[in-house]
């Protein structure tokens, strides 16, 4: 089944290199700050929220993806005006179910990844808006069009950099 | 307890983290001072990120810079010429346009001073390079590359050539976050040019700017500017913000309407902003300065316009012209350059010409005033030998005496046939001896002994014969210098006699047609009163037009001796040699 892992054995045999933890997260947030100014449309892309799901998914580990979800998302909340804790939430939430999800299913097959990331993507936007429009009170807008082709560019995006990605791995 | 927490420590941390930043959440959300400051954490949050994130950035920034300095700068350089002519001249164009509105900008400063009215400037501005954004499309901010270190401060307006941009919000060392007027969280208060609605522009959740609450006024169009209203303390009044795109109700408040803009600045596409540093209730010394320089540049080149102007008129050309008709010598000598128009006074005068057409009390009804020759009108003629002349003809001047032709008419004097000539290089059409221009007239009378005179222009005898020798020249032809060819006469004596004892000038008309002879002067008095003497008419001298031919076809030496009809009758003096009539 090729949802499923294959051996538990073999999914912890992979790790990343130190730097990685701290380069990859820092060049997302940098690369969608710097990138977005120059082309406005870049700014559809969540980077951040990528590069939570491929760790999340990649390292089986619910609680240390919830906090680097978290830290991440409030690393993204620095760069805006919104009050620090909106994507923080948002990807502490999706850092914990991709990593929950990677402990019990295979998620190194594309098609898997393309799926989940597109759900992940989804529920990251729905909880962004909950928050935002219920909490915050702010006037947001909820367009199913724009979200599904948001969720949709996000995935297609996120494959490439997953796969791109999965070459920085080392093996224990 | 211990297996619970290892047990559910994935569930547990998911909680602790979701909790902590809810309570981070609601503290930040219920300060009521949220929109102006941060807490102390979250700022120190902020600082940290973004002190990790701009650096790069920065020298991302820089590097780009660099490589598009050097391309637009060495390799790039097709249709700088061009641009540049386009530039310079746009920016004439701009000071003409400064140097006219400064007047009206002072007027309004000194109302607003009268007013008591507090009027921030522009006093001082930095630029700055803008190095990155939020990198979120649910917030739209800016990252520039300026901050305390450069004297920037919280809620510094920040402005493009175009319009406002947004508002600083957190100002560190050496950069700081611009809040744009598209983020969700901003509010900027703003009137519309035309209808002066004011209303409070907010920014949408994808990024569109709407004038939020405004009630619905049918005079707001689409293409309206709308300009900050100078209300929210940050922006300067009048600075341009958009355009009206459209207007959309209100879902959640039935009688109001949105009114969506376009922004005055590309907020997508930003690379150098402007920080307003400092605003004042004066325009800065700089200010003060371009200003007086624009109303310089803008008098000099109203000055070189208005000569331009001036040489293209034709009163202008002739530099040895009568001054009455220069209109601009007074102009110059008063100092004055800039005064109403007035109609410049014609080289060569016609019947459209102003001023050509007499009093309404001098007319006669069936008189013709212009001259005909076979139902077209005197038209200039070529030079004409004098030879055609017979030495014998003595025909007397006949506007000799000095006499200055009545406004309009075209009638000719006679002129001696003997040769009464101009000399060379003197002008007949003295401005001295009374002569309107355009009159069609000559002063005989100033008229000097010529050897040589040549006709410049044939002048048609009252009996309808084209003199031949000797000529006077119109107006228009005699400001030139004139040679002559004559057989060396002096113009009659009896006429500046005559000119001297003042008598009226008498105007000639040539009538097409037969002439009534047995009209009376003064038809309409005469049958009123059948015994009163007949009174003698004042207007013009008619004379019948005989038919001749133009001037260019006509044959010199041919002279009829029909008798000219002369009503007054007193000033015909018969011609041993020819029948011309004279004065």
């Amino acid at each position: 089944m090729a949802l499923m892992a294959s051996t538990r054995r073999e999914a912890d045999e992979r790790s990343f290199p130190l730097l990685i933890y701290v380069l990859i997260p820092t060049m997302a947030l940098g690369l969608e700050s710097f990138v977005s100014l120059h082309f406005p449309l870049f700014a559809m892309l969540d980077l951040p929220l990528m590069v939570v799901i491929y760790f999340a998914m990649t390292l089986h580990s619910p609680a240390g993806s919830t906090i680097g979800g978290a830290l991440m998302g409030v690393a993204q909340d620095a760069l805006t005006r919104q009050p620090l804790g909106v994507f923080g939430i948002s990807k502490a939430v999706i850092g914990y179910v991709a990593g929950s999800l990677g402990v019990r299913i295979d998620t190194e097959s594309h098609g898997t990844r393309l799926l989940l990331t597109f759900l992940f993507v989804l529920l990251h936007n729905a909880i962004d808006w909950v928050l935002v429009r219920h909490l915050l009170a702010e006037p947001m807008i909820w367009n199913w069009v724009r979200e599904l082709l948001r969720a949709l560019i996000n995935t297609l995006v996120a494959v490439a950099i997953f796969a791109l990605l999965d070459l920085a791995k080392s093996r224990e | 307890m211990e297996s619970f927490f290892s047990r559910y420590k994935n569930a547990l941390v998911l909680i602790a983290v979701l909790v902590a930043q809810l309570l981070a959440l609601a503290v930040q959300v219920k300060r009521p001072a949220s929109d102006s400051a941060d807490q102390r954490g979250v700022t120190l949050i902020r600082y940290f990120v973004v002190s990790v994130v701009t650096p790069p950035e920065r020298w991302l920034h820089n590097l780009g810079r660099g490589i598009r300095g050097v391309w637009s700068g060495y390799l790039d350089l097709v249709h700088v010429h061009q641009e540049d002519a386009e530039l310079k001249a746009k920016i004439e164009r701009l000071q003409l346009e400064q140097a006219s509105l400064a007047e009206d900008a002072k007027q309004g400063q000194r109302l607003q001073h009268l007013l008591d009215f507090k009027q921030h400037y522009i006093y001082k501005t930095l630029p700055a390079q803008v190095i990155g954004t939020s990198g979120t499309d649910q917030s739209r901010t800016l990252f520039i590359d300026k901050g305390a270190k450069d004297g920037l401060a919280t809620d510094m307006p920040v402005v493009t050539a175009d319009g406002i941009v947004g508002k600083l919000k957190d100002v560190f060392d050496h950069k700081s976050q611009v809040v744009m007027i598209s983020d969700r969280t901003s509010g900027v208060g703003v009137t519309m040019e035309t209808t002066r609605t004011r209303g409070i522009l907010k920014g949408g959740t994808f990024g569109e700017l709407r004038v939020i609450n405004v009630s619905p006024d049918e005079r707001i169009k689409p293409g309206e500017r709308i300009l900050t209203s100078g209300g929210d303390q940050i922006f300067p009044r009048g600075m341009p913000v958009g355009t009206v795109d459209r207007i959309v109700p209100d879902p959640d408040r039935d009688p109001w309407v949105d009114v969506v803009i376009q922004p005055a600045a590309n907020l997508s596409r930003l690379e150098e902003v402007l920080v307003i540093t400092n605003l004042d209730e004066t325009a800065s010394a700089q200010a003060e300065k371009d200003l007086a320089e624009s109303e310089a540049e803008g008098a000099a080149e109203q000055k070189r316009a208005s000569d331009v102007l001036s040489e293209r008129l034709p009163g202008r050309l002739d530099a040895k012209a009568p001054a009455e008709t220069n209109p601009d010598t007074s102009a110059e000598n008063s100092g004055e350059n800039v005064r109403l128009m007035t109609p410049p006074k014609p080289v060569r005068p016609d019947q459209y010409s102003p001023d050509s057409t007499p009093q309404a009390t001098e007319l006669t009804p069936g008189e013709r005033r212009a001259p005909v020759l076979q139902g077209t009108e005197d038209i200039a003629a070529p030079l004409r030998k004098p030879a055609a002349a017979t030495p014998a003809s003595t025909t007397t001047v006949d506007a000799a005496k000095g006499d200055s032709s009545e406004p309009g008419t075209a009638a000719k004097k006679s002129v001696t046939a003997t040769g009464s000539t101009i000399a060379p290089g003197t002008k007949t059409a003295l401005p001295t001896t009374g002569i309107k221009p355009g009159t069609g007239a000559v002063s005989g009378g100033a008229s000097t002994v010529g050897t040589s005179a040549t006709a410049v222009k044939p002048v048609k005898t009252t009996n309808g014969t084209v003199p031949q020798s000797g000529s006077v020249a119109s107006p228009a032809e005699s400001s030139r210098p004139v040679t002559g060819s004559a057989s060396g006469s002096t113009s009659s004596a009896s006429a500046a006699g005559s000119n001297a004892a003042g008598t009226l000038p008498k105007t000639k008309v040539i009538v097409d047609g037969p002439i009534r002879e047995t009209r009376p002067a003064d038809s309409r008095t005469a049958a009123s009163q059948p015994g009163a003497a007949p009174v003698k008419k004042k207007g013009p001298e008619i004379v019948p037009d005989d038919g001749s031919r133009p001037p260019g076809t006509e044959k010199p030496a041919v002279q009829k001796p029909k008798p000219a009809v002369q009503p007054s009758g007193q000033d015909s003096q018969p011609a041993p040699a020819t029948p011309k009539r004279g004065r």
